[in-house]
């Protein structure tokens, strides 16, 4: 599609083709061009004398760097962080720069810019070398009687592969604690555990949840309790979303036949996305949607937590609630699926 | 010695503007605005009256002639004078054209024609007064615990140091650096548009005051240096590219270009 | 080459110099490196620097990690913090971790500087090898005998997300540890071994009190161990190889054109490094990097709006982003394959990668061309690669922006479900437009090439014969730039053998060949051939031709200096 363009002038290139050769010849390295500094001694003064300047710059920025360090102390404020920070990067930069622009200006102005040529060789080995090494192999082959003896090639062999597991096992067996993932499945709620507010702690009184309203809630705890890992792991499932819409307005929940999972317009969801375990908590009051900030999957927590947009697949588990004696929200129960994402037995 | 005496002083005059310009804003401020504690019952008649003047012209077509709501628009029986005040001083409403939400814009209400809407709309029915300076001064809470309740319950819609973010359908939750402490507390408590409510057994008045002192240190910037919008790794990642691989190619350039 | 800088002369040394220089080569024979190494040459290019820029970001981590390391406490125990941190931070339940970041960022005079350094250049680090990369694949620079480089080079970037990844992570903030929460989902997706390898990571469940001190061996010694090894295998073969040069007269594949290694590339490449750490500081000291108190310490329950990884990850976290989720999660005897998590975190990125480790050896294959080359391609003049390349960046950069969904949602006044819409379509338009457009450039800026050969630059001297006819005069190209725009091979379809042989015998591996034909068609059925100094005379008679017929009543015109500017 490309040459017919010059129709013409390949009807004459085809007369001509004996009179020309096939290809251009190589130009060679085009001829040297000289420099101001090259030409001119007092250009090159000047550049000497302009670099020789700017590694003193860099001088005075490595000297006002530690002058800094010392003199501007950081008061405690977040101005006085910032400016110690800034003095001290700039006083370093300024010591930094100096160099890198001195030593390039030198090798642009005043070092030699004339081209130079290498010969490049073949990566390959000659052929009498590489005879020479597989010679050598050979040798080395025969030498070992590994060909001849084939019981001790078994034997080496299996040797070295069982070897690894003097480490690699004592390594995974320790290094995934208990191994005991049906953990997944189970959270701190419980018959009766209180809803509290996140992270305060306080227990949530169904009357208090205006309409409208978005709690962040944890099962209730000691404020002991909440100082541990166990406790950052649990709260890894346990959280949950509360919020009050009016009863007209929820259209549905997953409370199965006969069952009653939310209480008076509040629902209560898994916080932890069915995605990929984002919190998800952007809750918008007016459409009930719940949208999460990592991933958009958006929630409709009006219709039973469904998906209505996003990456996320199932609806957020809901949690089971209802009131206690005096006015305390509770769960009814733990969670009836497993939180968060999916996993291969998640379903088993 | 006038000039040098006014030198001497140079110093703790900015200072001392400062405090006369808070003791000037304070005192017209508690003049002209009554007092949220008292607002419901200290509002004249007239102001509740004028109100519903001011109410019929700019806001009844969408609310409905007695605040009762229409299809576009909610009721506003029973808001409070929190939310009217919320929605007009950062000139929300009147809405100008129906949008994903109703974007802040100047306030079309003065400070007293604010007030006398508040006083029409508490009059209709209870609900959230607006704030005592005491209940939002910044001075007076305790940031760390505010930090902990705004990143619980805040920042995933306002970011963590309340730069704003997006929600779904073109809405989005405003920047939190330039509304005003007022403001920030009758959000709270009322739960704007998409917002949800944090009533007083959510996030107690304390609480809300912690939350505004936590928002308020954070207007110090960051002690690293330009914030670069606090957006977080986007826009770091953006500046790196911009700013460290730019001025790097630059200089490469520079480095491979032959001297003239 | 000169060997005066040599210290091994065959003379007694008297100088103290020359003596030290004797004592070591007595012991090293380190004058043989000094012959081989002082003078050799290296080419000059901008674009060759990019991975300069690469290796000084990680001196610079090296640097600026190990003062991190004198303070930074990778312990996941809980204290109550009170310290020189912000106010905000004060008496907050948090791990060690966190609150010797804190120390090391506000307590140690300079922590933060170096920090802030520390983040930048690692953001910079893999800014420059996807430059570096960039210029590599385009210019062709990854063909034989180099293709065993551009692997390890791969193999570099992949460890350098590893090493990105693992250190953000490290502060035990609330920001980075979603980002390992999307981890771990990502990890549990995995068929059959998900859980278990999520126990693995975590040493039990996600978080537990494990995964800070694991990421910080792996961050400060397994990941940059193996950076350092793989870089002296990188920059051994650079040297091994000698550099490619950029086309251009006396620039062969025999030969290497340039300046000496001492001085002038010492100078140079040891000022780009000080330029580098330079620039780096300029933005530690004044740029915020990652303030991890904005965020807080990890706690399960919050997030923050813009929860993004550093730039380097948003591709996956913007396919994570796209993937819709309706239907994509499969039960398949009673066991779950979530594929919304498997195809945009598992498959996309397999892909992306797998076109970056196999292309060398595709198009060594439909090129079948087994020479050695040392001088690169312009682009141009290799239009599918270059399309190619322009659509797989089309693709990475469709997903970076994906995951920036949220903030060009609130930056631009858009909705984030529309934006997600239109990239889910773009990702999939995106790149064939790009590799059609740029194929399409490429071939036109081809033949602009041959026009320029051809005919010459236009003056814009407009000359008026005397029969009345305008002509513009051209300027013929001198040797050095015509030589820039016919040296290349336009490569053509492979050339297979039929399907039978002489006998009519059906020939064993015919299929297979008419396939990689197939694939070579696509790489080569449009090409635009280099100008013959056949056609360039034959243009040249064309053109007097030309003239002589439209100017032979006034044959005075054709002659002077203008004629001889026509003539060539």
């Amino acid at each position: 599609m490309s040459d017919n363009q010059n129709t013409p002038g390949q009807d004459v290139a085809a007369r001509d083709t004996a009179a020309h050769p096939e290809r251009f010849e190589d130009p060679g390295v085009p001829a040297h061009r000289s420099r101001l500094t090259d030409v001119d001694p007092q250009a090159a003064k000047r550049n000497e004398r302009l670099i020789a300047l700017i590694f003193g710059i860099s001088c005075v920025g490595a000297i006002a760097s530690v002058v800094v360090y010392f003199a501007v102390r950081p008061d405690g404020t977040t101005a006085g962080t910032r400016l110690s920070t800034a003095l001290l990067g700039v006083t370093m930069a300024i010591s930094l720069l100096g160099i890198g622009i001195a030593a390039i200006h030198w090798a642009k102005s005043l070092m030699s810019d004339h081209e130079h040529v290498d010969e490049r060789h073949t990566l390959a080995s000659s052929p009498e070398v590489r005879q020479v090494a597989v010679q050598h192999l050979a040798d080395g082959v025969e030498d070992s009687g590994i060909a001849r003896r084939g019981v001790l090639k078994g034997a080496a062999v299996s040797a070295l592969a069982l070897f690894p597991l003097t480490f690699a096992v004592p390594l995974i067996s320790s290094v995934g604690g208990d191994w005991n993932v049906s953990k997944f499945r189970h959270t701190l709620w419980e018959r009766n555990k209180r809803l509290a507010y996140d992270p305060t702690g306080r227990p949530i009184r169904a009357a208090d949840l205006t309409v409208g309203s978005a709690a962040h809630v944890i099962p209730e705890a000691s404020q002991e309790e909440m100082q541990s890992h166990e406790w950052i792991t649990e709260k890894a499932k346990a959280v949950v979303l509360l919020v009050r819409l009016n009863p007209e307005d929820l259209r549905s929940d997953q409370s199965p036949e006969g069952e009653t999972w939310s209480y008076d317009g509040i629902v209560a969801y898994s916080k932890i996305c069915t995605h990929v375990g984002c919190p998800v908590a952007l809750y918008e009051q007016q459409t009930h949607h719940l949208l999460c900030p990592c991933h958009q999957s958006t929630f409709d927590m009006a219709d039973g937590a469904k998906v209505v947009f996003g990456p996320a697949n199932r609806p957020l588990p809901q949690l089971p609630i209802t009131v206690d004696d005096e006015g305390y929200l509770v769960a009814q129960d733990d969670f009836a699926e497993p939180i968060g994402p999916s996993y291969w037995e998640r379903l088993k | 010695m006038k000039a040098l005496a006014a030198r001497r002083h140079h110093r703790a005059a900015p200072v001392v503007l400062l405090l006369l310009a808070l003791l000037v804003t304070g005192g017209v401020y508690a003049v002209l605005a009554p007092s949220p504690a008292t607002a419901e019952t200290a509002s004249t008649a007239t102001d509740v009256e004028e109100g519903q003047r001011l109410f019929q012209a700019n806001c009844a077509t969408c609310h409905g002639p007695n605040a009762e709501g229409t299809p576009e628009a909610p009721s506003l029986v029973g808001v409070g004078a929190a939310a009217v005040d919320f929605q007009v001083s950062t000139g929300r409403m009147p809405m100008q054209m129906s949008g994903p939400q109703a974007a802040q814009k100047p306030p079309q209400m003065n400070e007293e024609q604010t007030a006398q809407l508040a006083a029409y709309v508490a009059s209709l029915g209870a609900g959230p007064a607006i704030p005592t300076e005491e209940q939002v001064d910044a001075e007076l809470g305790d940031s760390a615990n505010g930090a902990l309740l705004f990143r619980t319950n805040c920042a995933m819609c306002h970011n963590a140091v309340g730069a704003g973010g997006a929600l779904s359908e073109g809405k989005w939750a405003p920047p939190l650096d330039e509304v005003s402490e007022q403001n920030i507390y009758q959000a709270m408590l009322t739960g704007p548009q998409s917002m949800p409510v944090f009533n007083d057994a959510n996030i107690t008045p304390d609480e809300k005051r912690d939350v505004i002192a936590y928002l308020v240190e954070q207007r110090d910037g960051s002690a690293g240096g330009l914030t670069l919008g606090s957006l977080g790794p986007v826009s770091e990642g953006l500046w790196a590219w911009v700013v460290g691989l730019g001025l790097m190619i630059g200089a490469a350039v520079w480095i491979g270009a032959k001297s003239s | 080459m000169s060997t005066d800088t040599s210290p091994s002369t065959a003379d007694t040394p008297t100088t103290p110099a020359g003596k030290a220089a004797d004592y070591l080569d007595q012991r090293t024979s380190v004058g043989g490196a000094v012959k081989e190494f002082a003078r050799k040459v290296f080419p000059d290019h901008w674009s060759f620097m990019l991975g300069e820029m690469a290796l000084f970001s990680f001196v610079v981590l090296l640097l600026t990690g190990v003062f991190l390391t004198m303070f930074f406490d990778p312990s996941m125990a809980l204290i109550e913090y009170h310290g020189a941190g912000p106010e905000a931070m004060q008496g907050q339940l948090m791990s060690v971790a966190f609150a010797s970041t804190l120390d090391l960022s506000f307590e140690v005079r300079g922590g933060l500087l170096m920090r802030q350094i520390h983040h930048w250049a690692a953001l910079v680090f893999m800014a420059s090898i996807v430059v570096h990369m960039m210029r590599v694949f385009f210019t062709g620079a990854f063909r034989k005998p180099r293709e065993i480089n551009w692997l390890v080079g791969t193999v570099l970037m992949i460890l350098g997300l590893a090493a990105g990844f693992s250190g953000y992570s490290l502060p035990d903030d609330v920001l980075s540890g979603n980002g390992l929460r999307i981890t771990d989902g990502v990890v549990k997706s995995l068929p059959v071994i998900g859980s278990y390898l999520s126990y693995f990571i975590f040493g039990g469940e996600f978080p537990g009190e494990h995964i800070i001190p694991r990421l910080f061996t792996v961050h400060i010694l397994l990941v940059p161990a193996l950076i350092l090894a793989l870089i002296g295998v990188h920059l051994f073969l650079m040297v091994l190889h000698k550099h490619t040069q950029y086309p251009g007269g006396g620039r062969t594949h025999k030969n290497v054109v340039g300046y000496p290694l001492f001085p002038v590339y010492i100078a140079k490449m040891g000022g780009n490094f000080f330029i580098v750490f330079g620039i780096l500081a300029l933005m530690g000291a004044t740029m915020s990097i990652n303030n991890v108190w904005n965020y807080g310490p990890y706690d399960p329950s919050p997030v923050g709006a813009g929860a993004q990884p550093d730039w380097y990850m948003l591709f996956l976290e913007g396919s994570l982003r796209l993937m819709p989720g309706a239907g994509t999660e499969w039960v398949i005897f009673g066991y779950t394959l979530p594929l919304n998590v498997l195809i945009p975190a598992v498959v996309v990125p397999g892909l992306l990668f797998t076109f970056l480790f196999v292309y060398p050896f595709l198009e060594a294959r439909v090129t079948g061309d087994k020479r050695e080359h040392h001088v690169l391609d312009r682009p141009r003049n290799v239009p599918v690669r270059t399309g190619l390349g322009v659509a797989f960046l089309t693709a990475f950069i469709i997903l970076a922006l994906a995951g920036s969904n949220d903030l060009i949602a609130t930056h631009f006044g858009m909705s984030i479900n529309q934006i997600t819409w239109a990239f889910r379509i773009l990702f999939f338009v995106g790149p064939v437009l790009g590799f059609w457009i740029t194929k399409r450039i490429c071939l036109g800026l081809q033949r602009k090439d041959r026009e320029l050969v051809l005919h010459g630059h236009e003056t814009g001297r407009i000359v008026r014969f005397a029969n009345g006819e305008y002509i513009e005069v051209h300027r013929p190209l001198d040797e050095q730039e015509r030589w820039l725009r016919v040296n290349y091979d336009a490569y053509k379809p492979l050339e297979i053998e039929p399907a039978t042989d002489a006998r009519g015998v059906k020939r064993p591996g015919y299929k297979k060949d008419k396939r990689w034909q197939k694939l070579s068609r696509f790489f080569y059925e449009d090409r635009v051939e280099p100008v013959t100094p056949a056609e360039l005379a034959a243009a040249h008679s064309h053109g007097e031709h030309d003239e002589i017929e439209s100017a032979q009543h006034s044959p005075e015109l054709v002659s002077g200096a203008e004629n001889a500017e026509r003539e060539h």
